[in-house]
């Protein structure tokens, strides 16, 4: 968020996001021929927006989440046919786009923000696509007058791109009444409503609790168009979750550890404080761990890359999560 | 002596130019933007030309990405003091550099009075010349805004 979009001499070269570059470049090209009028099918907007693409990376990237990315192809197929219509002259109202995600914790909320931000930016919905992630402390002052100020600059930096607020329900504080949280949102609904045009505010949070928040709130719960619900993910999820995460990292299962890492999987759900992704990547992560100070034990071998990648099945078998399902289930 | 011919003052980028639209403006602010400067927004009702440091509506805007930002504060303030001088100021916060890289007049009064010589008669026969605005002649609460 604080990235410098200038060059500091002798310092490094900031490295460009790849994908905004020709994004931007196609999202301009798609602007002038749209004012130059010519495109009559779905096919032809697609071609210079980059909307088929983005779905089908959606598609690939994010596992699980059907009625998720269901949404988000609605969202795109409503902003090509209203270019189709802003063609033929009809009028073409933008849609309000302002979400709410809500799940358990680790369904992947805040990665869909992160990538909303950037899927909304090609297509052509917002103008910027960068993504600022705010919390009650961005938004709220300490003293009477702080938050107002605190609130706008918030906004007018999300401005072109995307508002993200994560645990959104601590903006509202019923057991006391004169929290400064109340001026916070009244701003927000402001700028929700005038602003439609210059950002989309995406607020997520753990069911219950935004329901108690609309339900003292309503007017933010009227002005957002979009209500998502991020289902748990399926054991089979998880894994497909775990290879991925292990590829990023270039590690891969050894024989018989990713039928470990299943039964770990289908150990883990039941217990207490499973958080979905998180849990996956915090297993990972310790048996990352394991495989380390395994490895680090034998001080005189030679590794090959084959030994440094590999997660063996006795890294994933050393988890806590099998003594307590066996205590569980002494059968 | 005409030091405002055309009932303009002419002070910054753009002001020999009509005004700018809200259009154009934004297209200014991306460009700034763009470059990694960060704009504030300036009011002040004496346009005298050694009158460097107007005053600020707000703080200076740092980290925004896009117009629209600047947009919004530039409105506030024409709302509040419709008949001022607004200006725009974009700060280079680059190492070396550290100072305004643009600056332009976004709105004025309606009636724009200009400067007047004023004539100081000193040591014998010598006179001082000074530039004075007839903005200021009246006392400041007094101005309106």
């Amino acid at each position: 968020m604080a990235a410098p979009l200038y060059t500091i001499p002798g310092a490094a070269q900031p490295v460009a996001t790849p994908a905004a570059q020709p994004t931007a470049a196609t999202a301009a090209a798609a602007g002038t021929t749209l004012e130059a009028g010519g495109l009559r099918t779905v096919n032809q907007v697609l071609a210079q927006s980059q909307a088929g693409a983005v779905m089908d990376e959606l598609e690939r990237d994010l596992i699980g989440l059907a009625p998720i990315k269901a949404r988000i192809r609605d969202i795109a197929a409503l902003l090509v046919i209203d270019k189709l219509r802003m063609n033929l002259g009809l009028q073409a109202q933008a849609p309000s786009l302002h979400m709410c995600f809500t799940g358990n914790p680790g369904t992947g909320k805040t990665t869909v923000a992160m990538r909303m931000a950037e899927i909304l930016h090609r297509l052509g919905y917002v103008r910027k696509g960068h993504l600022v992630a705010v919390t009650r402390d961005d938004l709220v002052g300490q003293y009477i007058g702080h938050t107002a100020p605190k609130t706008k600059e918030v906004v007018k930096k999300a401005m072109g791109g995307v508002l993200f607020i994560d645990e959104a329900y601590y903006l509202y504080r019923p057991e006391n009444e004169r929290d400064y949280g109340q001026e916070a949102i009244e701003i927000l609904l402001q700028v929700m409503e005038s602003q439609r045009d210059d950002l989309v505010v995406i607020l997520a949070g753990y069911k219950d609790r935004m329901n108690t928040f609309f339900r003292s709130n309503p007017g933010m719960s009227s002005r957002i168009a979009h209500h998502l619900d991020f289902p748990d993910y399926a054991a089979s999820d998880l894994l497909r979750i775990g290879d991925r995460m292990l590829e990023q990292h270039n590690y891969r299962f050894g024989p018989g550890a990713r039928a470990a890492f299943e039964q770990y999987i289908q150990h883990r759900i039941v217990q207490q404080n499973f958080a979905n992704a998180r849990s996956v990547r915090n297993a990972l992560d310790r048996a990352r761990l394991r495989q380390a100070s395994r490895l680090f034990a034998d001080k005189d071998r030679e590794f090959t890359p084959e030994d440094l990648t590999t997660i063996a099945e006795s890294d994933i078998r050393a988890s806590r999560v099998f003594q307590i399902a066996a205590a569980q289930n002494p059968d | 002596m005409m030091t405002n011919p055309a009932g303009r003052i002419t002070q910054g980028q753009f002001s020999y130019l009509p005004d700018l639209s809200d259009a154009e403006i934004s297209l200014q602010i991306e460009y700034g933007l763009n470059k990694g400067y960060a704009w504030s927004v300036e009011y002040t009702d004496d346009p005298h030309p050694r009158n460097t440091y107007w005053e600020m509506f707000g703080i200076p805007m740092f980290d925004l990405k896009d117009a629209a930002g600047v947009m919004l504060e530039l409105q506030n303030c024409r709302k509040t003091f419709p008949n001022r001088y607004i200006r725009l100021m974009a700060f280079d916060s680059t190492r070396g550099v550290e100072s305004i890289a643009m600056n332009f007049i976004v709105n004025r009064p309606q009636h724009e009075p200009g400067f007047g010589l004023v004539r100081q008669e000193t040591h014998g026969r010598s006179i001082r010349y000074t530039v004075h605005s007839y903005a200021t002649d009246r006392p400041e609460a007094e101005r309106g805004s």
